[in-house]
């Protein structure tokens, strides 16, 4: 549990954070600016395996 | 005079989305969940997989609580039993009225059941202590008959067989999942599910539950464990006589505003999650329900948003503001991870094709209706069905 899946959902709610690459492994930036707190909220939501902890 | 609280009937993911959407648009009055049962909001998914095959408990299940939703009155193991919709006001079993300014319905499904006299080793699985008590009996060797062949039971068998129980499917379908992904990529699975040792009765009657499984032609399968994952039916006795559309699930608009058999819109009440039935403009105007894992997540975004509206400000833009959301799936069986995105189900039976990839291996399926791609279904592909979303979500 907690591991991410590749699902690919955070990608649609944050594009600037996730990315779904070639090799279907999903990829992210190690930290995110406040303003994209809301997108990678709603990224957190949407993933299946409720992997994405948001570490202040 | 005393300001209600919105009440929230169902405690469950749609429920508690709808709670943070609420907050997002800017409502700080009350908010009363209730819910039947006594765990907080946590994640389905898992119930037939890794609960049953690791030790795992409510605390690695529940969803994160956030503290814009820190001040929500929860009454859990409380069970809704009438409403009045004229005075405003939920009765839950033990008698306690609770009235309200505004009313979610967000009660979900329970598991549908054979109508056979109640015997011991009977399983079915919607909440966490379902599938802790199914746990309990998935030990190496015990004989595992799962009745009905959706995502759920195909699922359920992988799971129990991979614990080591020697697992039969039952099935009055031609083939396993075929209602959403169609004969062709169904067939293809069930091939796949009796490579990984599952068998298979396909078009099969259960006619008894005595000793095993009964079937129509005579045969007995025995059973240590019996699954029942046959479907569902809407928790929507509570809602009788109110008015409200309740033909399959409750009607709703496509501002998820719950509609009577009247067609009118009441906009203090809405519906999300499984038990919602409304238009989704991506494919058409026919309200459907979607008892897919996003939905209760973005109903309850898009009810939070108009109440929230309602109880403040821009209520029309709200209304008006189009209601479009992807439905997406996914279900893990073995190695086989599936995926999917759009509504496979309404595809012409003569439009479903293989778009890329080979069907003994990774492959996309794609569902067409009227030439128009509605649906398209991975078979260990995710990149590349990014671009077919995008068709899907585009339109004609």
């Amino acid at each position: 549990m907690y591991q991410c899946q590749n699902y690919g959902q955070c990608v649609f709610e944050a594009p600037n954070i996730f990315h779904l690459n070639d090799d279907d492994k999903l990829e992210h930036l190690a930290e995110a600016d406040e303003s994209e707190r809301a997108n990678v909220e709603n990224a957190v939501d949407v993933c299946p395996m409720q992997a994405i902890r948001i570490v202040e | 005079m005393t300001e209600h609280p919105v009440v929230i009937v169902g405690a469950a993911m749609g429920g508690l989305r709808t709670a943070e959407s609420l907050r997002r648009a800017g409502y700080a009055g009350g908010i009363r969940m209730i819910g039947d049962e006594l765990h907080a909001p946590y994640n389905r998914p898992p119930l037939s997989k890794d609960v049953l095959s690791t030790g795992v408990t409510h605390e690695a299940v529940a969803f994160p609580s956030r503290a814009e939703t820190a001040d929500v009155e929860w009454m859990l193991g409380s069970r809704a039993e009438a409403v009045d919709l004229e005075s405003r006001s939920v009765t839950t079993a033990d008698g306690t009225e609770h009235s309200y300014r505004a009313l979610v319905v967000a009660t979900g499904l329970r598991p549908r059941r054979l109508d056979f006299a109640p015997t011991p080793g009977r399983h079915a699985i919607r909440s966490l202590d379902d599938a802790m008590a199914l746990r309990d009996v998935l030990v190496p060797g015990a004989r595992v008959v799962v009745i009905g062949s959706g995502f759920l039971g195909c699922e359920l068998g992988s799971t129990a067989t991979k614990l080591g129980c020697s697992v039969t499917v039952v099935t009055p379908s031609a083939e396993p999942m075929i209602r959403p992904l169609g004969e062709l990529l169904a067939h293809e699975l069930r091939t796949r599910l009796e490579r990984e040792g599952v068998a298979f009765f396909l078009g099969a009657e259960v006619i008894g539950l005595d000793d095993g499984v009964t079937l129509a032609d005579g045969t007995v399968i025995p059973a240590d464990v019996i699954i029942e994952a046959i479907g569902s039916d809407c928790n929507d006795a509570w809602l009788a006589g109110t008015g409200l559309d309740l033909s399959d699930g409750v009607l709703a608009d496509n501002a998820l505003r719950a509609v009577t058999t009247d067609g009118l819109a009441h906009d203090d009440i809405y519906v999300v999650g499984d038990i919602a039935r409304f238009p989704n403009p991506m494919f058409d105007d026919v309200p459907r329900r979607i008892e897919h894992w996003n939905i209760p997540t973005d109903t309850g975004r898009r009810a939070g948003a108009v109440l929230g509206a309602y109880l403040g400000e821009g209520f029309t833009e709200a209304v008006a503001t189009p209601f479009a959301p992807m439905p997406s799936f996914w279900s893990n069986q073995f190695d086989i991870k599936l995926q999917a995105y759009g509504l496979p189900g309404l595809a012409d039976e003569a439009g479903i094709r293989i778009l890329e990839g080979d069907l003994g291996g990774e492959v996309a399926v794609g569902y067409h209706r009227d030439d128009r791609l509605v649906g398209v279904v991975g078979v260990g592909l995710k990149a590349a069905l990014l671009p077919y979303r995008q068709q899907i979500a585009g339109g004609a």
